[in-house]
């Protein structure tokens, strides 16, 4: 099955460390000094009330966005040192599935495994289809498609080239339990080959069940979700009134 | 750069792919510059048609044509954000502006070859007078035109004003090119053809195109990183 990191690459990293990141459009402010560490083996939650900021850690992360101030290291090493290799350790589940309606499923996996110099494309692709459940609809047009389904196949196409870091941005949108379901035991299998797995969402209930460690984004600025008892949902409110008070 | 033409050459194909099965683009690029062409043919085709008409409606047709298909091969980009996910390929980002241009410029290509023999139809002009050097400034101004507005149609893709802003910064900065490949198709068309003069607005557009791509190819990567 695709999906999951194979051997470590010459470039990989184990982790990941955001520094003092600020970002700023104009004269708003999305993040404000944001510091966290991201491990191998690990699901990050990253939670907060819309605008808080969330999409714009994911872009940076991503390498799609500069922060203002502050560094991102993969490993030892910047962005910038990386190189542009760097993006093909990185898998992106954006909250816009990056799917063209008008190719297939399984066209779709082709273009953007050939974009990634994945080997064995056939195979590799197949086995994406087999996971996403749509090897029956492989041949149908993506446009056709449920947001379920579209959801699934763009989650394929992120872990496709078997991403070392894996940005997932609202993954639980539009999906029924049973797809939920299997996303959730997607993410437990991605956590077990060892990617950094960092999400941003609202479902608490079902990223309860998953996640490793939460932090709360709030105005720009980031506070741990205390660890423990408690349901996902009640640690977070407890640590957004923590950051407003 | 192997792995860049490569990768330049897979978008290419997908946009070539995904535009063969819903032909929209061609379509409407064609039928705009068509009846561009018959507008222009019943206001200035009388007994003869005015002097250097057809060189100023060719280009006039291939560049408002060419306008339109450049806004909509990056609307198709904005919806589902594909763009973004272009960007995030481990390629150089150049090559993501290769990709566009090189299917741009086949697209454009494409309708060339149908308007050009309409335009010597409707216009009297004479396309086999010199075609290869007509067909030289019709390739050369084809690829300064797609250079630069592949450039700005993808840095305008999130402007919520793009269909406004792109014509308002192609133009002007596509004039220069605009004014050659006018006056070397005219050189051409002319009672009296003036090669030489051709090939000297052939030059400038070499040149024109040599520098539009080296530039946009060097700063793409930087304008598309937010």
């Amino acid at each position: 099955m695709s999906g999951g990191p194979h051997a470590p690459e010459p470039d990989d990293f184990d982790h990941v460390t955001v520094r003092d990141v600020s970002r700023t459009f104009g004269r708003r402010r999305a993040l404000a000094r944001v510091s966290l560490d991201c491990r191998a083996g690990e699901i990050l939650a990253v939670l907060g009330p819309n605008g808080a900021g969330k999409s714009t850690l994911l872009g940076i992360l991503a390498t799609l966005m500069r922060p203002t101030d502050g560094e991102i290291r993969y490993g030892a090493r910047t962005a910038a040192e990386a190189g542009d290799g760097l993006r093909g350790r990185i898998g992106v589940l954006g909250h816009d599935l990056f799917l063209y309606g008008e190719l297939t499923a399984r066209e779709n996996l082709r273009f953007f495994g050939r974009l990634y110099g994945v080997g064995d494309l056939d195979g590799t692709v197949d086995a994406a289809l087999t996971a996403a459940r749509l090897s029956d609809r492989a041949d149908d047009r993506a446009g056709a498609f449920s947001r379920g389904l579209r959801q699934r196949l763009a989650l394929e196409r992120a872990l496709l080239h078997a991403p070392r870091l894996v940005l997932l941005d609202e993954p639980f949108t539009g999906l029924d339990d049973d797809s939920a379901a299997h996303l959730s035991a997607r993410l437990r299998d991605l956590r077990r080959r060892g990617a950094i797995v960092v999400m941003a969402t609202h479902d608490f209930e079902t990223a309860d069940a998953v996640v490793d460690r939460a932090v709360c984004l709030d105005n720009g600025r980031v506070r741990d979700v205390a660890a423990g008892p408690g349901p996902l949902r009640e640690r977070y409110r407890h640590a957004l009134r923590e950051a407003r008070a | 750069m192997t792995r860049t033409l490569q990768a330049a050459w897979t978008i290419a194909r997908k946009d070539l792919r995904i535009e063969a099965r819903s032909r929209e683009l061609v379509y409407t690029t064609l039928f705009f510059a068509v009846a561009c062409l018959l507008v222009f043919a019943f206001a200035f085709v009388r007994e003869r048609p005015i002097d250097n008409a057809a060189a100023g409606i060719l280009w006039v047709a291939l560049a408002f044509s060419g306008t339109l298909a450049l806004g909509r091969t990056f609307e198709r980009e904005r919806q589902g954000e594909t763009l973004r996910a272009l960007l995030l390929a481990p390629v150089e980002r150049g090559a993501v502006y290769l990709g566009k241009l090189i299917a741009l410029l086949l697209l454009m290509a494409a309708v060339e070859l149908i308007v050009v023999p309409i335009v010597g139809l409707l216009f009297s002009a004479p396309l086999l007078r010199a075609p290869a050097l007509l067909a030289g400034l019709l390739a050369l101004g084809t690829i300064g035109f797609a250079a630069i507005g592949t450039l700005f149609a993808a840095m305008l893709v999130r402007a919520s004003s793009r269909d406004v802003l792109l014509p308002i910064l192609l133009y002007p900065m596509t004039a220069p090119l605009l004014i050659a490949g006018v006056q070397g198709t005219a050189a051409i068309f002319a009672d009296e053809p003036n090669l030489a003069l051709a090939e000297n607005w052939l030059a400038m557009l070499l040149f024109f195109d040599a520098v539009v791509v080296t530039v946009a190819l060097w700063v793409f990567g930087a304008v598309m990183t937010e």
